[in-house]
């Protein structure tokens, strides 16, 4: 289970950032933030070759020593980031996949919001809640 | 010692070579030694064998060779490797040891100098007792030797050196001293390396041999050991790649072995720690031989992953908690090492990606610093001292085997063999630690680490490791550097919008600032701290503004949080000393670039204001802070620095310069326009606020433009997204949500609004050439006096450039002005108009080419007027367009007749012709033909100068004129074929337009026609029309036009409707020039279109011209009108 999940807007700025230790949530910033530079450099890779017959899932971003970051673009260069244990060995991919895939659709609920700024940092409680199943549950 | 003690051993990092040893030269006194001892030292390049030399005297005295175990039974080894094993197989023990000597084959005194040769090598011997190690013999030469075989004594005398000096053949060498010193030498160094790798075979051989006699419980120290020397002398003696998959082989062989009796004894003893830095150290040696040889062989992936393996099975090996630091650094050290030995092979080829470079590996070497910075720092105990005898002291020997403590070497059971040693040695190495620069150690390292992301696009890494350097120079007090770093990385979080991260490193800035007592800094970052992208809590947000008020009051702010109490106390001094420094008091921020906690928009009230208007400008203030804000001064700064006066609020009253917390506080300016600014702009320039006193500090506020910072463009676009947040603002109450209030930087001075109205009256459309009148009425609706109106009139600027070519305008109707009339008539004077008068004026276009142009009609006057109590003359001006197309009046066509009416396509010379013009009328108005007429040129005219037969004529729409002359062409002395005819000219007008219009000329070119000449010509004189039985005389007159005489042979074939007198057939002859006349009376027999007889006409002389083409002159046709009867003949037969 995830560490830490974020959602960062197109222009890079975050819109939602939960971590499960949140007495180091600034490191998990830093590590979400420093991610995007893969993220970036793969959405051009990608551009170039196949334009937008993208595949979302950009897969694992970088391994650190302690935590593996995993990456999911959107159409609309929304991105999202899974942040998960390096010790968490259980995860496979498709696990991985089908978190994003949740997100995404979680997401894709919060952006019908008639009242819901796009753009805004998001504050729906079922998108917490969609994160939170998603989460670590610390004791 | 302590930094240095994770350091690699540099015999473990240099590439090992066979050692060979040169005795016997005396490369200080002797030439020819210093000559061969520099050709084996120089110019050592990568294609030479792998050979380190040593000049050594001839009885030096190698290592001594210990006595060789016989058994191993009883003994028990004290560590894995000795620290001086590498340096001695690399330095000290050569493989093969050379003795030079100077010997000629034909040397008179031989056999003296074979025994004194032969002596010195029993020397050589002497000193490697016991050793495998090789001995050859070098005779210097003077002279060339002979090709082998030929020179008997030579082969004689060698084989009995070999015997005297007991060397097999192939151990002796000559090196003849002449001009290929080079070549010899590079010869005799690969017959030496061959000599080193036989010995280093022999000494694996030797290793080997011994782990027959090992056992598996007591000796997995010697596995490793041996393993790792057979490894080694491999290297020495071969450059081949299966030694890569020897050392993986060892390493397996050593983690397998090795690991997991530790972990087992670990786990089974509980505390096994004696040994785990030994093992650590040795892992750390073969693991960092394994990379270097992967990348040296190119395969990286392989480098990478072993070296993963390598952390992964040491990670949790901390050993003692007390020593918890020593683990940190070692991980550090394994780290650092691996990126260097990255770097390394980058610069020698490889490639590296963004995901995988050194960079990451430098990163982690740093964390692990930071891990044993903390370690290091719980360990402070105060009043501890450094214990005595020092337990770290070795009697300046070294440590005897790599990774062991100096207070229990070679030791190897698991307890520690004294507790108290332990823990005095312990202490030792805490109290070490506390020295180690671990900042200095971890900035170089993040240091590192910055270069290498810079190089693979990783500009946030970047970022975040720049921080993680500000930190560290916090942490080691360097501030300017710390405030310096962090300044730079702020900037790029801020347009990135990760506010979380941005107020952690304003917080940390913050700190810097006052303990540097930074005044300007610290102003600046308490300012962004309180602002709305801060993530801090209210309180410290509070906590903040106080200080910032303390700093405001000339004061000494309170300290930061986490700040260190001695660095505290050196800040307040800082800042006392601040505070009693006179001037420098005031400070200008300029706060675009920043997200400050006050909010500034300005806007004028509208994009642009008429010049007798007052302009209005709004400012709007909004404070973020918790607590509110006292302001003493409010700026204006515009384009036009003199209206900056009308904009400033300084404070009088306390009250109404507060702003209050999340309020929206609006201040308006209005000031009065000059006029010399009409149709300039006007831009805010900047807007200053003043915080502070000038008892105190004053700070200056100072927003570029018309304010907005660094985080409002992008909420000024999430607010014009967001429709529902305008709603709710509409019902919340009168004050404009901030965020949808968009600032209006500049606005434009206009001319007052014109109350006079212009009307145009015209036909349009113009007619190609004529003078097209427009008709223009001005009418003043002011209350004062208009004065000076003027008018510009003519074509609108900024069209086509053929069109000003192509118009003309002029204010004269009476005449057809000419091409010099322009195109714009500028300022025409009209003088005043008093209130409700009119003025009209007749403005004349013309137009040479078709096409819709557009005119205008510009308008201006002056008048005073009041604004504000303010006298002032405004400007106005009105302008009128209007858009004319140009029409061609009429088309002209023009054909040639005969005067049968027929076509003609070409025209016979001196024979007269019809030309015929048609005008065409295309204008929409009717139009007035005064005159036409002709001038012709080559043509004259068959009648007498002709009157025109159009004059006065009007045209309507789509109906035409036309117009007949009669013409002959007289004979031409050029026989030019095509002649020009002339022009044709039209005199008209448009016919409702007044009478004193003028008359426009249009002239037609006529078209050219082609000539030809006739032999002869025929024409016949008859009456126009018969009756029938009654008498038609015809007479032809046959006229030559050749110089010769014609014979012409006539007849006139029978008709049906004509009886004739006259000569039926004839044959005539014509002189040049004459003409005959024949006669005939016709007689017509019925009525109606009749056909002639035919006259057949043939010249036998000129057979060019046949009758058909002379038929065409003469008639063909005649009408015969029935024979007339009496009146009352008609009625009877009527009745």
């Amino acid at each position: 289970m995830a560490v830490c999940i974020a959602v960062i807007a197109k222009e890079n700025y975050p819109l939602y950032i939960r971590s499960v230790p949140t007495q180091n949530e600034l490191k998990f910033h830093y590590t979400v933030h420093t991610s995007l530079d893969v993220v970036e450099e793969k959405i051009s890779a990608v551009g170039k070759a196949l334009g937008d017959q993208r595949e979302l899932y950009l897969g694992l971003l970088y391994p650190t020593e302690d935590y593996k970051v995993y990456g999911y673009v959107t159409n609309s260069k929304v991105k999202f980031v899974i942040v998960v244990d390096s010790s968490n060995t259980s995860l496979r991919d498709n696990e991985i996949r089908s978190m994003f895939r949740k997100l995404h659709n979680s997401f894709t609920d919060v952006m019908c919001n008639p009242f819901h700024n796009p753009g805004d940092p998001i504050q729906s409680k079922a998108f917490d809640g969609i994160v939170s199943g998603m989460m670590v549950q610390t004791g | 010692m302590a930094g240095s003690q994770w350091e690699l051993p540099p015999e473990l990092c240099c590439r090992p070579m066979a050692f060979v040893a040169l005795t016997g030269l005396d490369v200080v006194y002797n030439a020819v030694h210093r000559a061969i001892w520099d050709a084996f030292c120089a110019n050592r390049r990568a294609d030479r064998v792998p050979i380190s030399f040593k000049v050594l005297p001839g009885d030096h005295e190698y290592p001594k060779c210990r006595t060789k175990r016989t058994s191993y039974e009883w003994y028990i080894p004290k560590g894995i490797l000795k620290t001086s094993w590498m340096n001695k197989h690399l330095n000290l023990v050569p493989a093969l040891v050379v003795l030079f000597y100077e010997l000629d084959w034909d040397d008179p005194q031989w056999k003296e100098k074979q025994s004194e040769c032969a002596t010195k090598v029993e020397i050589v011997r002497t000193s490697l007792q016991g050793r495998n190690t090789k001995v050859a013999v070098v005779l210097i030469q003077k002279k060339t030797p002979l090709p082998p075989g030929e020179d008997l004594v030579a082969s004689e005398r060698a084989s009995a050196l070999c015997n005297a000096c007991d060397l097999s053949g192939k151990s002796l060498f000559v090196l003849p001293h002449t001009d290929h010193l080079v070549g010899y030498i590079i010869r005799l160094e690969n017959a030496f390396y061959e000599h080193a790798q036989t010995y280093y075979y022999t000494e694996i051989r030797r290793v080997k041999s011994h782990k027959e006699f090992l056992n598996k419980t007591t000796h997995q120290l010697l596995f490793v050991r041996h393993q790792f020397k057979i490894a080694f002398f491999i290297w020495i003696s071969s450059t081949n790649a299966w030694l890569l998959s020897y050392f993986v082989f060892v390493f397996v062989f050593f983690l397998f072995r090795y690991y997991k009796t530790a972990y087992s004894l670990v786990h089974e003893l509980r505390a096994h720690e004696t040994n785990m830095l030994e093992i650590k150290t040795m892992a750390g040696f073969i693991n960092y031989k394994i990379c270097r040889l992967c990348f040296q062989h190119n395969t990286p992936l392989d480098a990478i992953a072993q070296f993963r393996k390598h952390i992964d099975l040491c990670k949790k090996k901390i050993g003692s908690a007390e020593l918890a630091f020593e683990h940190a650094a070692w991980m550090s050290k394994q780290f650092q090492s691996f990126g260097e030995l990255f770097d390394e092979a980058i610069k020698l080829g490889l490639t590296a990606i963004q995901t995988q470079n050194p960079g990451f590996y430098y990163q982690q070497a740093a964390c692990y610093s930071q891990d044993r910075k903390q370690l290091a720092q719980q360990l402070w105990q105060a009043g501890v001292s450094y214990p005595s005898p020092d337990p770290l002291d070795t009697q300046s020997t070294g440590l005897d085997f790599y990774g062991q403590r100096p207070w229990r070497q070679g030791h190897q059971s698991i307890d520690p063999p004294d507790a108290e040693k332990e823990k005095t040695g312990i202490l030792a190495l805490q109290i070490k630690e506390k020295d180690v620069p671990h900042s200095e150690l971890i900035i170089a390292l993040l240091s590192n680490a910055v270069a290498q992301f810079k190089k693979y696009k990783c500009p946030r890494m970047k970022s975040h490791l720049m921080v993680q350097m500000g930190e560290e120079y916090y942490h080691a007090k360097d501030y300017t550097k710390a405030v310096k770093l962090l300044d730079y990385v702020m900037c790029d979080y801020r347009t990135e919008r990760w506010w979380a991260l941005l107020s952690a490193i304003l917080s940390t800035a913050l700190r810097c600032a006052y303990l540097m007592a930074s005044v300007k800094d610290y102003i600046i970052y308490c300012m962004e701290l309180q602002g709305r992208a801060s993530t801090l809590k209210e309180e410290q947000k509070s906590r903040i503004e106080k200080n910032l008020m303390k700093v405001l009051l000339n004061e000494i702010p309170d300290p930061e949080p986490e700040c260190d109490p001695s660095s505290v106390a050196a800040a307040r001094l800082l800042w006392s000393d601040r505070m009693a420094l006179v001037g420098s008091n005031e400070f200008t921020i300029e706060v675009q670039d920043y997200i400050p906690f006050i909010q500034c928009k300005a806007k004028f009230q509208s994009p642009s204001f008429h010049v007798d208007q007052p302009i209005q400008l709004q400012v709007l203030l909004k404070a973020d802070c918790p607590h509110p804000v006292p302001f003493s001064k409010l700026a204006i700064s515009l384009s036009n620095q003199e209206y900056n006066q009308w904009c400033v609020l300084e404070s009088t009253g306390q009250d109404s310069m507060i702003l209050s917390p999340g309020k929206t506080k609006c201040y308006n300016f209005n000031f009065v326009a000059k006029t010399e600014d009409v149709g300039k702009k006007i831009e805010v320039r900047g807007v200053f606020l003043m915080l502070g006193s000038d008892r105190g500090r004053c700070v200056f506020l100072s927003w570029r433009g018309a304010g907005g910072d660094a985080a409002s463009t992008h909420e000024a676009l999430q607010a014009s997204r967001s429709s529902w947040r305008w709603v709710r603002g509409l019902e919340a109450n009168q004050e404009p949500h901030w965020d949808s209030v968009s600032m209006q930087h500049s606005t434009m001075i206009i001319s007052r609004v014109p109350k006079i109205s212009v009307e145009l009256n015209h036909q349009p459309p113009a007619l190609c050439n004529e003078m097209y009148c427009l008709r223009l009425t001005v009418q003043s609706q002011e209350e004062g006096v208009a004065k000076d109106v003027r008018l510009t009139a003519g074509l609108k600027p900024g069209q086509d450039a053929n069109l000003s070519q192509t118009t003309h305008v002029t204010l004269d109707g009476s005449v057809v002005c000419d091409d010099t009339a322009a195109a714009l008539l500028p300022d025409i004077p009209l003088g005043d108009l008093k209130p409700g008068e009119k003025l009209e004026k007749c403005v004349y276009v013309k137009c040479v080419s078709t096409g819709l142009r557009v005119l205008l009609f510009h308008v201006a006057y002056s008048i005073s007027t009041t604004v504000e109590g303010q006298h002032i003359i405004c400007k106005c001006h009105k302008d009128e367009t209007v858009a004319i197309e140009t029409v061609v009046p009429f088309e002209v066509s023009v054909k040639f007749v005969s005067t049968k009416f027929e076509p003609l396509d070409r025209v016979a010379v001196d024979i007269p012709f019809l030309l015929m013009t048609d005008i065409l009328s295309s204008s929409p108005w009717p139009l007035l033909l005064a005159s036409s007429s002709l001038q012709l040129l080559t043509m004259t005219s068959n009648t007498k100068q002709p009157q025109s037969q159009l004059e006065q004529t009007v045209l309507q729409t789509g109906e035409s004129a036309s117009e007949c002359f009669c013409l002959r062409c007289p004979p031409l002395t050029n026989s030019n074929n095509t002649v020009p005819t002339g022009q044709y000219l039209v005199s008209w007008r448009r016919q409702l337009s007044c009478s004193d219009a003028p008359l426009i000329h249009t002239t037609v070119t006529l078209p050219h026609v082609i000539l030809e000449s006739v032999p002869l010509y025929i024409y016949a004189d008859l009456p126009s029309f018969g009756r029938v039985r009654e008498s038609l005389p015809v007479r032809y007159h046959i006229e030559n036009r050749t110089a010769l005489v014609q014979e012409v042979e006539m007849a006139v074939e029978p008709s049906d409707a004509f009886m004739f007198s006259g000569l039926k057939q004839v044959r005539v002859r014509i002189l040049p020039g004459s003409e005959q006349q024949m006669l005939y009376n016709y007689y017509p027999l019925m009525a109606g279109y009749q056909t002639l007889p035919q006259l057949s006409i043939n010249l036998p002389r000129c057979s060019t011209t046949n009758a058909h083409s002379l038929r065409r002159f003469l008639p063909q046709r005649i009408f015969v009108k029935p024979q007339g009867r009496q009146l009352d003949d008609a009625s009877i037969a009527a009745a």
